[in-house]
């Protein structure tokens, strides 16, 4: 079975997830936290896991967002670790990762491909 | 071999021998048996007035728990040594103990001298050396009007404050013509008296006491050579010390000839088997009586006692000496009175402000010999090092003294000009070089400096400049002291609150466009989400503060470990209807929650989803329930105990207090939480002395203590104001609240803002209570806005359907996190670890 094209799942509406703060999206029995970050007045999309790989608990969506060093970041809620958004590297521990998802908006939705 | 190792005397000399020998980690060489004859083990009697701030003898203790075991010490309290039998090395304790020794140290201290004046041994005749003694004046002085203290040397003006805290009317009598003899000269000495008069204590000096007898008003009638009387109803004795040298008389050890047990520059006295050291021993045909030359000779004991080691040596000490008798600075150094040959002196007298200072210098005027400082003291340390290190003077040595007319610093010393060895803290023997390696390895601020190197933990009078070196040093070091709040703001949290205040800046938008770049983290945004809630008090979930906040502030619960919240509604003093109890537990019943009480005396109930809150708050709003604010860096709880409503022994409505005072301040947000607690009585059952702020019932009014801390590095708080009514205590809360929340750095506790606080309590008081800043009425002011504005952030929030969805899980679903999974234990849930979830997890999809 081969895909041409990426299959988008529709999510919500884009103002379902404030500026600069996440959400968490049930995508095929996946928990994905999806953040829109605002960037020079427009609004860029990531996704990443949910499951936070130190605490073993599905929180990643509750981080606050930022940057350091340029990069777009969300610190985890319960240790603090920092996590790239673009390619779920964590900042502290080069061994620990997040998966990452394509995203995007579509006419004021937000679409995820899992 | 076993190497018996005997010290007599558990004082803080002899302790600090035995922490000296330890440090060495050649203590195992010896077995050691010290010997106290207090019933307590060793305290600070340098800081013996501060027993009255707490009444807690443990408040003194200056050995850590453990270290006795750890260290393999047998320690012995409450017996003595009273005889040593030379020849067959032995000693004998009055409880009977013999012992054989290999060596022994003498650090039996000395006691105070009581003039044999008939009458001297009446009741209510006291010395000031040891807790008991305290403990024995303060239960006479509750029933007594008039306290009188014989000597007006250092130890008699610190019993003089005590007698005067005790509410006596306090005499000071001197039978030298001028207060503090030793150390000021006739300059200072007549400033220093008049600035202790102002404070209602009446000096007497010139006077020699003939004789005690009965009074006709009070107790005692003190009768003088000149033919003068006092009537005083408590007397204590503090007209200096006499070594405790019984021992070394009675095996026949060389002795001066009044008295002290001769030592040569190892601290051996004439056999070479025992040493002395402190204020029973005679170096150079002196006694020593103060604590930095007792910590030398402890040093130098250890150092000839360890084979092999550099040896230092004691070869006598400076006796320069800084402090503060009733409020008022003292100072003197080296040779105050000018008594070395063709020594010149130069003098400064500000009678308007009560200010003395003299410096004495060398004939050729490049050297400072000493000096005498009254009324302020902030050029000690500076000339200290002059005198100390024979740095040579500027041409005009005046300049050292004189202010500074044009607003520029005069004649100061460059901390670059002290040499490495420059002894810095003289009471602890700590280098200039030993502060800068310090520095070197990451010491960045004054408090850790302080725990790592023990500097200015003595009298604290080098602090100051202790902290000047540090500086120079990380300046040096090119770490220049970097209080950035982070990558995102060039500014300490200090200046963003400042920056917020005047330029009236309401969003972090706004803040960082104007003061900042990037994106801002997870430092800076919940840093600056709290200064905005203090200075305007928005809902922390208004859409320009919301995504600033920590989970915990963000769905007002706290976060626990796999992602569930807990929940704490404000009970606010610990007071609590059986009605809401019954909600409490009902609400608990339904939700299935875990239920904790927790240590500010509320109910913890865990394991809430983050969709289930609003429901919970739901029920508990309904019945008059609203947040405990627990979530957040805010005031937290003000505990209390029952107080006088109920309790035999409160003097003051402690519960109702507490619940006022918890009513005005819940919901202020701050650097780091805020803990409170009112006890009832002194008895102290609220424990207020570790909060924040810390009130203490007394039958006048209210005792407030201020920052104290438990958890990981406990603090006790600090006295800081007495006997206060109730608003005028409100207004010094309001005011300390204000001045941390405006000056303190992130996440600083208030224990960690005093300690590294320069000026420390003083300072605090002269700016809180004095109004030194002329400050206290834009803080109370501050402070008026947050109260009138309170919300019940939870009220607020389910009231708003739009906030109630964002607490749902899914964005896109309505089904719970099927990761968070619970089991039973003793009959509540608690999270399933990761087998016991892994397996419950398979269980369910298999079903």
């Amino acid at each position: 079975m081969s895909h041409t094209e990426t299959h988008w799942q529709d999510i919500c509406h884009l103002d379902a997830i404030v500026p600069n703060a996440g959400r968490c999206a049930l995508v095929k029995g996946e928990q994905i936290a999806i953040f829109r970050v605002k960037k020079n007045g427009n609004d860029a999309l990531y996704a990443v896991h949910n499951h936070d790989p130190f605490s073993q608990a599905n929180v990643i969506s509750r981080g606050i967002v930022g940057s350091i060093d340029g990069k777009i970041v969300v610190a985890s809620p319960i240790y603090k670790q920092h996590f790239c958004l673009k390619t779920g590297s964590c900042l502290e521990d080069d061994t620990a990762q997040l998966k990452t998802y394509p995203v995007r908006i579509e006419n004021n939705r937000v679409q995820l491909s899992a | 071999m076993s190497n018996q190792l005997i010290v007599i005397g558990n004082g803080p000399v002899g302790h600090k021998f035995l922490e000296s020998l330890v440090a060495s980690g050649q203590a195992d060489q010896f077995e050691i048996t010290v010997f106290g004859e207090e019933p307590r083990h060793a305290y600070d009697r340098v800081h013996l007035t501060a027993w009255f701030e707490s009444r807690e003898a443990a408040s003194l203790n200056m050995v850590p728990d453990g270290f006795y075991q750890a260290n393999s010490i047998r320690c012995i309290s409450g017996d003595k040594i009273i005889s040593i039998d030379r020849e067959h090395k032995r000693v004998t304790s009055e409880q009977g103990e013999e012992l054989s020794y290999d060596k022994i140290i003498l650090a039996t201290g000395s006691f105070p001298f009581v003039p044999p004046v008939p009458g001297h041994d009446r009741e209510n005749t006291f010395v000031y050396r040891t807790i008991e003694d305290l403990e024995a004046i303060t239960a006479a002085a509750a029933n007594s009007r008039v306290g009188t203290v014989v000597g007006g040397g250092l130890l008699g003006l610190e019993a003089a404050k005590a007698l005067k805290e005790l509410d006596l009317k306090t005499h000071v009598v001197e039978f030298a013509p001028r207060l503090m003899m030793v150390q000021v000269d006739d300059g200072g000495g007549s400033l220093l008296r008049g600035k202790i008069e102002d404070l209602g204590v009446s000096v007497h000096t010139g006077k020699n006491t003939q004789n005690i007898g009965d009074g006709d008003e009070c107790f005692h009638k003190m009768s003088f050579a000149d033919d003068s009387e006092l009537e005083t109803d408590l007397i204590v004795f503090s007209a200096g010390i006499r070594p405790r040298d019984e021992l070394g008389k009675q095996c026949g050890l060389e002795m001066g000839e009044r008295g002290g047990i001769v030592i040569n520059d190892h601290c051996q006295t004439s056999d070479e088997a025992i040493y002395a050291i402190g204020e029973v021993a005679l170096w150079g045909g002196r006694i020593y009586g103060l604590i930095a030359p007792g910590n030398a000779m402890a040093q130098a004991a250890v150092d000839h006692l360890l084979p092999g080691a550099t040896a230092s040596e004691f070869t006598g000490a400076d006796m320069s000496t800084k402090l503060k008798l009733m409020g008022v600075d003292v100072a003197s150094i080296g040779d105050a009175h000018g008594n070395s040959e063709g020594a010149l002196s130069y003098s400064y007298v500000n009678e308007a402000d009560e200010i003395y200072k003299k410096i004495v210098v060398s004939p050729d005027k490049k050297h400072l010999l000493g000096a005498v400082l009254v009324g302020e003291a902030n050029d000690y340390g500076t000339l200290l090092q002059f005198a100390l290190n024979k740095i040579e003077l500027p041409e005009n040595p005046e300049s050292l003294i004189l202010p500074a007319l044009d607003g520029v610093s005069a004649g100061g010393l460059g901390v670059d000009m002290l040499p490495d060895s420059a002894q810095i803290c003289s009471c602890n023997n700590i280098s200039k070089g030993t502060l800068v390696e310090a520095v070197q390895s990451g010491c960045c601020n004054i408090g850790d400096l302080k725990t790592a190197t023990n500097a200015a933990t003595g009298c604290g009078g080098c602090t100051a400049l202790v902290t000047q070196i540090m500086n120079a040093e990380m300046e040096k070091l090119g770490m220049e002291v970097n209080t950035d709040l982070c990558e995102h703001f060039p500014y300490t949290r200090q200046d963003i609150y400042n920056l917020v205040r005047v330029e009236k800046i309401h969003s972090f938008e706004q803040l960082i466009e104007q003061h900042g770049s990037g994106h801002g983290c997870d430092i800076c945004k919940p840093t600056i989400a709290s200064i905005l809630a203090t200075c305007w008090n928005d809902h922390i979930l208004d859409d320009q503060h919301h995504v600033l906040q920590d989970t915990n502030d963000y769905f007002m619960a706290n976060m626990q470990k796999d992602g569930t919240y807990s929940v704490v509604p404000r009970v606010a003093g610990g007071e609590i209807t059986p009605d809401k109890l019954i909600v409490l537990g009902q609400v608990a019943k339904k939700y299935d929650l875990y239920t904790k009480i927790t240590g500010g005396q509320r109910v913890d109930l865990f394991g809430a989803r983050a969709e289930t809150l609003p429901l919970i708050w739901r029920e508990l709003i309904d019945a008059g329930f609203e947040s405990g604010h627990a979530y957040g860096k805010a005031l937290r709880t003000v505990k209390s105990c029952v107080g006088s409503s109920w309790c035999r022994y409160g003097v003051q409505d402690s519960v109702g207090a507490a619940i006022n005072i918890e009513n005005r301040y819940r919901g202020l947000r701050s650097p780091h939480k805020l803990k409170m607690a009112v006890s009832g009585c002194t008895r102290e059952c609220a424990e207020a002395q570790c909060k924040d702020v810390g009130i203490i019932a007394t039958e006048n009014g209210f005792n407030m203590y201020v920052c104290g801390n438990g958890g990981m590095k406990p603090r006790h708080a600090d006295l800081f104001a007495t006997d206060l009514d109730y608003d005028t205590l409100i207004k010094y809360i309001d005011r300390f609240f204000m001045f941390y929340i405006r000056t303190a750095d992130r996440l600083q506790r208030t224990s960690v803002w005093m300690e590294n606080m320069e000026g420390g309590l003083d300072y605090l008081k002269s700016i809180i209570i004095d109004d030194k800043l002329g400050l206290c009425e834009e803080l109370e002011a501050e402070m008026a806005h947050i109260v009138d504005t309170y919300q019940c952030e939870w009220k607020t929030t389910i009231e708003d359907p739009e906030k109630v969805q964002r607490f749902n899980h899914f964005v896109n679903s309505s089904n719970a996190d099927s990761n968070v999974v619970f089991v039973r234990e003793r009959q509540q849930i608690r999270p399933a670890n990761e087998v016991e979830r892994k397996d419950l997890i398979n269980l369910k999809e298999i079903a």
